[in-house]
């Protein structure tokens, strides 16, 4: 698991991934042969370096990472043959470049030694930057150690094994032993860490003059890097007396305990932050680190800021896909019980927040619209129960309030836009308060903008919609949906309602199965329908006339963010001609362009593919789910482009795609969103 | 055929006595109305579409007749022997008296004696006519003249419910006119002539649109060019007229226009102007679509998505044009943005047409009758209008200032 991660320690920081990786393969191989030293040694080679996929699926736009090979030979020598990258001659300029990824911000350096993070002193991390031997050689044993790991059946964890597979290694291994080992020895080897951190940290000194010649870009990242580790420093030095914490006891995560496969070395420093749960920081620090709706989840200093406001302990999930690994992905199912033990802890939250961040987790509300309102009806509640504390302002302090809501609701499940827009809207409506209105005055006017934003904008705007996509169905119709929009359920409804004869083919698709809901209500009201699942969409389309689609959200360049297999659905229309309404309330635009589905995603759990509810005879992927060699995906949303849309239904009337950016600038202006 | 029909020679018989008397009486002579209301005057049989043959839409009923090969000639002369420009008929005016002085006034009439001016396009007639409604309006509070102003443009869209031009041409006249700060006057007679002048505006500025698209789409024709030409479009008309004048050097390929024989029409009037002009049967646009330097083509209307709906063939060579990478240019006055969304050639009301074969046609055989069709906007390239020289994604972005 670890080495797939390694190879971005030595990344420009300003280079991103682009195609396709396939980063469970260095264990596998590691597998099949055993660490070799003589390999290892000349780890420079080629044919070494013709192993390692990475180094294979440099893509034109990746710069080859720097690597000093020069000075990791005495170091490789103890760490196994797969080497991530292929040898580049050592020369000033990379060497350079190295340290700053290794200090960067966008490689931070706990990503890779985060008991370091947690245990290792403040003074430590600000030699970091430099420290190019340090992170090649953590680089370099953490392969080493999950090949160890790897090598053993995937439930059972043999320790003394492990222990023995990572003594040998140099002292310097053990920082990345951490991250695959189970809980209980953590704590052994941390102490080890310290010790021989220590020892590594006079080794950077020989890189120092070779930095005369730096290109803008180097001396601008290097910058960074050096803003990065002061920051870290800062924030290792308030940490440390709640890490040193974590060292001692031993066995205080009984979860971690039952499940240490997929335990993230994460998870300890998570853990600290958790035990320090009772200082948790006030709303005003929590809405400074709240965590951005397109935060990078592959930021690791961004994550961990994050995670120490976090009301919620999250696991990451494991197998992550590489393309994807910027997205947030826990583990499901396991937050729920944890997060209701912690009800009469958690004061900042309203009770009425924490129900509806509660169904969001446990997926009892989906849907845009109906996520949107029941988070805006809880925000109604939370504000009639507001009072404002003594010599604080209600505009600032419940904006602040509210944003520590919001921060909870995203732990539970990311914001959809629409929520984003709503959420945008209130907080406008809090800070156009007029300053003469008193508290109660303030707070009813508060409550019926948002009744009115609900009233105008969600339902009345889906009457609207209706009423204009029922004049683009005509008798003798054939109608497919796909997955279950509201929107587009109302307009059947409607349409059948009014007498027009059509028929319904309902698309569906696993796992979430959506449309059968939906079927079964179209069904109930008497309308014709035929279901099934989007692999015969190519099938069915021939006898389709029209497609209605929901969406999430439709962006500024006419892209429709919607249910995974929308694009699908819409991509096999537009090759046969039939023309795709999507039908979208205008508060679920957005300016902002996207061109694929990667930037901006949400992963669901990726187990609920492997397995076949109710199916135990084909569950064929029992127990391969915690391969290192197979990565799940579920992703929730595709984005369908422009051109494979015919029409945008919303309640401005109806638009081609094109237009959307002219609805935003309109919408804005005119209306209540400042 | 059915030019030979009754209609057509009512129709003539109408237009002569337009041309010799600028105030068309006789056409007052309606049987006696209890109300002065629009609506009543539209329910009166004579004022309503002549001849309501359900299988001919009414703008090809009385247009044909207005502007047929023979009439246009024919009236050419007619105007020549009244002397004036029929722009300059101060007829309205004429008429507002009367119908003041208790004559019962119809805006529908009032629109088929702008219509028959050759060169007014339908929608400009219907403005003309729904100012003439507001000037004759006996109404003595806001309301009530909004009412009667929204009665009498129902009236005239009800004229021809396939009439794209004139639905919007009314749409965007009830929205130019009542949306203005002239309904917070406290006077209502000095918020009336605000409203009258409005309309008169917008009557000027409909009016003139045809002359400034002819000077944007200056830049676009060059010399040694040859342009292929699709029906009788007025404001297409104007831009080559133009063009000529500018003596730019210039072929025109005209198709021949079924049923109607527009571009024989067409092709007349450009000789005129000695441009080379050289027909085409219908079915030769890809034949020649090689030596085709630029399409252009008019518009019925021009609906929202950015596409436009013309006279049947547009599409095609649309098609044609897209596929030999040809710019296809529409030439259209912005009163023909309609708020329409067609999503396929079936989805909107189809205008009817006869076709005349020559031979008599079997009971048994169907005839595709529908005069127009639906080109999407991805096979335009740009629209000339008198907003500017737009991208057809643009239309909606207008369309939206408009009626949002």
């Amino acid at each position: 698991m670890e080495p797939r991660r390694a190879p971005r320690t030595v990344i420009d920081p300003k280079v991103r991934h682009v195609g396709f990786f396939a980063p469970g393969a260095p264990p596998e191989r590691s597998v099949s042969g055993p660490p070799d030293p003589v390999a290892a040694a000349s780890s420079s080679s080629p044919p070494a370096s013709d192993l390692s996929p990475s180094g294979n699926s440099l893509s034109p736009v990746m710069i080859p990472p720097p690597r000093h090979s020069s000075a990791d030979h005495v170091l490789l020598s103890s760490s196994s043959r797969v080497v991530p990258f292929p040898p580049v001659p050592a020369s000033p300029l990379r060497r350079d470049s190295l340290a700053i990824a290794v200090g960067g911000s966008y490689n931070n350096p706990s990503e890779y030694v985060p008991a370091m993070s947690t245990t290792v002193s403040s003074s430590y991390a600000g030699k970091m930057v430099g420290n190019a031997e340090f992170a090649d050689d953590a680089r370099g044993s953490s392969v080493k150690v999950a090949a160890a790991s790897s090598s053993f059946p995937s439930g059972g964890f043999d320790l003394t094994a492990v222990k023995a597979s990572s003594v040998p290694a140099s002292g310097l291994t053990t920082v990345s032993v951490v991250k695959t080992l189970p809980p209980g020895i953590t704590e052994t080897i941390v102490e080890k860490v310290g010790g021989s951190v220590e020892v590594q940290n006079d080794r950077p000194a020989s890189s120092k003059p070779l930095k005369e010649k730096t290109s803008k870009a180097e001396r601008r990242a290097l910058q960074e890097a050096q803003r990065a580790a002061k920051a870290a420093a800062k924030a290792e030095g308030i940490k440390v007396p709640a890490s040193s914490g974590v060292v001692a006891p031993p066995n205080a995560k009984p979860t971690k305990a039952t499940k240490p496969t997929s335990q993230k070395n994460d998870n300890t420093s998570v853990a600290a932050f958790e035990k320090k749960g009772g200082d948790r920081p006030s709303d005003k620090d929590r809405k400074k680190d709240a965590p951005h709706p397109r935060m990078q989840y592959d930021d690791k200093t961004r994550v961990e800021k994050a995670k120490r406001r976090a009301v919620m302990k999250q696991t990451e999930a494991r197998n992550r896909v590489e393309l994807f690994r910027h997205l947030p992905q826990y583990e499901h199912g396991t937050q729920l019980p944890d997060l209701e033990s912690k009800f009469f802890q958690l004061d900042p939250v309203h009770p009425a927040v924490y129900k509806v961040g509660l169904q969001y987790l446990s997926g009892n509300i989906s849907g845009g619209n109906a996520r949107c309102i029941s988070m805006l009806e809880a925000f109604q509640e939370a504000i009639k129960d507001y009072s404002t504390p003594a010599e604080k302002n209600l505009s600032r302090d419940l904006t602040a309030k509210i944003s520590s809501f919001v921060s909870f609701l995203n732990e539970c499940r990311p914001l959809s836009i629409s929520m984003g827009n709503a959420i945008r809207f209130l907080k406008s409506h809090i800070a156009k308060l007029p300053l003469t209105l008193s508290e109660s005055e303030a707070k009813a006017s508060l409550r019926s903008a948002i009744e009115h934003f609900i009233n105008e904008k969600i339902v009345l705007a889906d009457k609207v919609i209706v009423n204009h996509a029922v004049t683009k169905i005509r008798d003798g119709d054939v109608l497919l949906t796909y997955g279950s929009s509201s929107a587009v359920e109302m307009i059947l409804l409607y349409a059948h309602e009014i007498g027009k004869q059509f028929r319904v083919v309902v698309v569906d698709s696993r796992p979430k199965l959506e449309g059968q809901l939906l079927l079964r209500r179209l069904v109930g009201k008497g309308l014709s329908c035929t279901y099934t699942h989007i692999n015969a969409i190519s099938y069915i389309m021939h006898e389709v006339t029209r497609i209605f689609l929901g969406a999430s959200s439709v962006l500024a360049n006419g892209t429709v963010y919607s249910r995974v297999g929308t694009a699908c659905v819409a991509m096999v229309a537009h090759e046969f001609r039939v023309p795709v309404l999507v039908c979208c309330e205008a508060y679920k635009f957005h300016e902002r362009v996207q061109l694929d589905s990667i930037c901006s995603n949400e992963l669901g759990d990726p187990d609920i593919l492997s397995e076949v509810p109710c199916r135990e005879d084909i569950n064929y992927l029992d127990g391969c789910t915690n391969s290192e060699n197979l990565q799940l995906l579920n992703l929730i949303y595709d984005a369908t482009p422009s051109d494979y849309v015919s029409m945008i239904v919303t309640d401005y009337g109806m638009v081609p795609p094109t237009s959307v950016p002219v609805i935003v600038r309109e919408y804005r202006r005119e209306h209540i969103w400042v | 055929m059915w030019r030979r029909s009754a209609s057509f020679i009512l129709d003539q018989r109408c237009q002569h006595d337009a041309a010799s008397s600028p105030k068309p009486e006789t056409l007052y002579l309606s049987p006696p109305q209890t109300e002065s209301s629009c609506m009543a005057a539209f329910a009166d049989p004579f004022n309503q579409n002549p001849h309501p043959n359900p299988n001919i839409s009414a703008y090809y009923q009385t247009r044909a007749a207005h502007t047929g090969v023979v009439t246009n000639d024919w009236l050419a002369q007619a105007q020549a022997a009244v002397g004036r420009h029929p722009d300059d008929i101060p007829a309205p005016e004429a008429d507002l008296g009367e119908s003041d002085s208790g004559k019962p006034f119809s805006v529908t009439q009032e629109f088929n004696n702008w219509r028959k001016q050759p060169d007014l396009a339908e929608a400009v007639a219907a403005i003309r006519a729904l100012a003439a409604v507001i000037r004759a309006s006996e109404a003595t509070t806001m309301m009530e003249l909004e009412i009667e102003l929204k009665k009498a443009s129902d009236s005239l869209k009800s004229w021809d419910t396939t009439s794209i031009s004139l639905k919007a041409g009314c749409d965007l006249f009830m929205r130019y006119v009542t949306r203005t700060s002239a309904l917070e006057y406290e006077d209502f007679n000095s918020a009336k002539s605000r409203l009258i002048e409005r309309a008169e505006k917008f009557g000027e500025i409909s009016y003139k649109a045809r002359r400034i698209i002819a000077m944007l789409s200056q830049d676009f024709i060059f010399d040694g060019c040859t342009i292929l030409v699709h029906g009788f479009s007025r404001v297409v008309l104007e831009v080559l007229k133009t063009a000529a004048q500018n003596k730019k050097l210039f072929r025109v390929l005209c198709t021949e226009g079924r049923p109607d024989r527009t571009g024989l029409r067409f092709s007349n009037e450009l000789a005129k102007l000695d441009v080379p002009v050289k027909l085409l049967i219908d079915s030769a646009v890809a034949y020649s679509m090689d030596e085709v330097d630029m399409v252009f083509v008019g518009a019925d209307g021009v609906v929202e998505s950015g596409g436009i709906i013309n006279m049947m063939g547009t599409y095609q060579i649309a098609l044609v044009a897209h596929s030999m990478n040809k710019p296809v240019y529409v030439a259209a006055e912005s009163y023909k943005f309609a708020r329409l969304y067609p999503l396929d050639q079936k989805d909107m009301a189809p205008a009817l047409r006869p076709i005349d074969f020559g031979v008599s046609i079997p009971s048994k055989v169907e005839v595709e009758t529908s005069a127009r069709d639906y080109t999407p906007p991805q096979y335009l390239t740009l629209l000339f209008t008198d907003l500017g020289v737009l991208t057809p994604s643009v239309v909606s972005d207008e369309l939206i200032q408009l009626y949002l």
